[in-house]
């Protein structure tokens, strides 16, 4: 063990910290302006991890798309809809909020004594690696078809948000 | 071995992760705050998948594509809601989802 493994097993420490105290920060915040924050940490969490399961590429597309596009666009909804300041108010009796704990406690609790049990076997041999010219090869052979739809789908959604968020026109019907 | 090198520590965080969200979702009394909480359930998807793929895949490739697709369709997700919650904030002036209950007969 070098000093470069305990340095690399503290940042991973550092990343469920920061995992863990966004995911309490999204949930208990009342301002939702708090909550997206929040959200972001937890991303930055996440890609921290990407890192330590040897994909950097992941990790930068991690940053990108989620802290860079949906948490800005999850901010623009919120000031579109709401004032930024205004709290999400808490409306559950205690009994209600007893149930919703316990269940989500129970239920995470019941996972990780299973994930604990259970024996993971590893293949036996592995093909490829984890550079970017594997991932590319990948997305223009075996996946072609996924990447190709996962694309029309990107744009079908772009077009239906427009549509959707479109006021209503004199002409419409409705 | 140290907790990094372990299947069972990511999967953990995925739990967990997906757990916080589902409470959020509950706690959460406004449809943006309700998104926020499946963006963070899709997240943990996305660790699990890039642990399985370092931990036990034959081949690297395969779970780094699948979290990809899983970034692709929650952007898209999150156009949708974002424009539905516009679309529904013009015509009903609220955001908030027990006060959306036109079809409840």
């Amino acid at each position: 063990m070098t000093l470069y493994h305990y340095l690399a097993e503290g940042m991973f420490f550092g990343f469920i910290v920061l995992i863990v105290f966004g995911g309490m920060l999204t949930v208990w915040s009342r301002l939702l302006m708090h909550a997206v924050l929040g959200l972001a940490v937890v991303f930055i969490g996440v890609a921290g991890l990407f890192f330590h399961l040897g994909s950097p590429f992941m990790a930068m597309m991690q940053v990108l798309i989620y802290v860079g596009a949906v948490c800005v666009m999850l901010v623009f909804g919120i000031m579109v809809g709401h004032s930024p300041t205004q709290t999400d108010r808490l409306r559950w009796s205690g009994n209600n909020f007893l149930l919703a704990s316990g269940t989500c406690i129970s239920g995470f609790v019941l996972l990780t004594t299973t994930l604990v049990r259970t024996q993971w076997t590893a293949a036996a041999q592995r093909v490829g690696d984890f550079s970017m010219q594997h991932l590319g090869e990948a997305f223009l052979h075996q996946f072609v078809l996924a990447f190709e739809l996962i694309s029309v789908v990107l744009l079908i959604a772009i077009l239906g948000a427009i549509i959707i968020a479109r006021p209503p026109q004199e002409s419409d019907p409705s | 071995m140290m907790p990094s090198d372990h299947l069972t520590t990511y999967l953990i965080i995925g739990a967990f992760m997906l757990f916080v969200g589902l409470f959020g979702m509950i706690r959460h009394r406004t449809l943006i705050g309700m998104l926020i909480c499946v963006e963070m359930i899709l997240a943990g998807a996305g660790v699990n998948f890039m642990a399985f793929n370092y931990f036990v895949a034959p081949d690297p490739a395969v779970g780094q594509a699948f979290t990809l697709f899983i970034l692709g369709i929650a952007a898209a997700e999150a156009a949708i809601v974002i424009s539905l919650v516009i679309a529904i904030h013009r015509r009903f002036h609220t955001v908030d989802p027990q006060a959306i209950n036109e079809l409840r007969g």
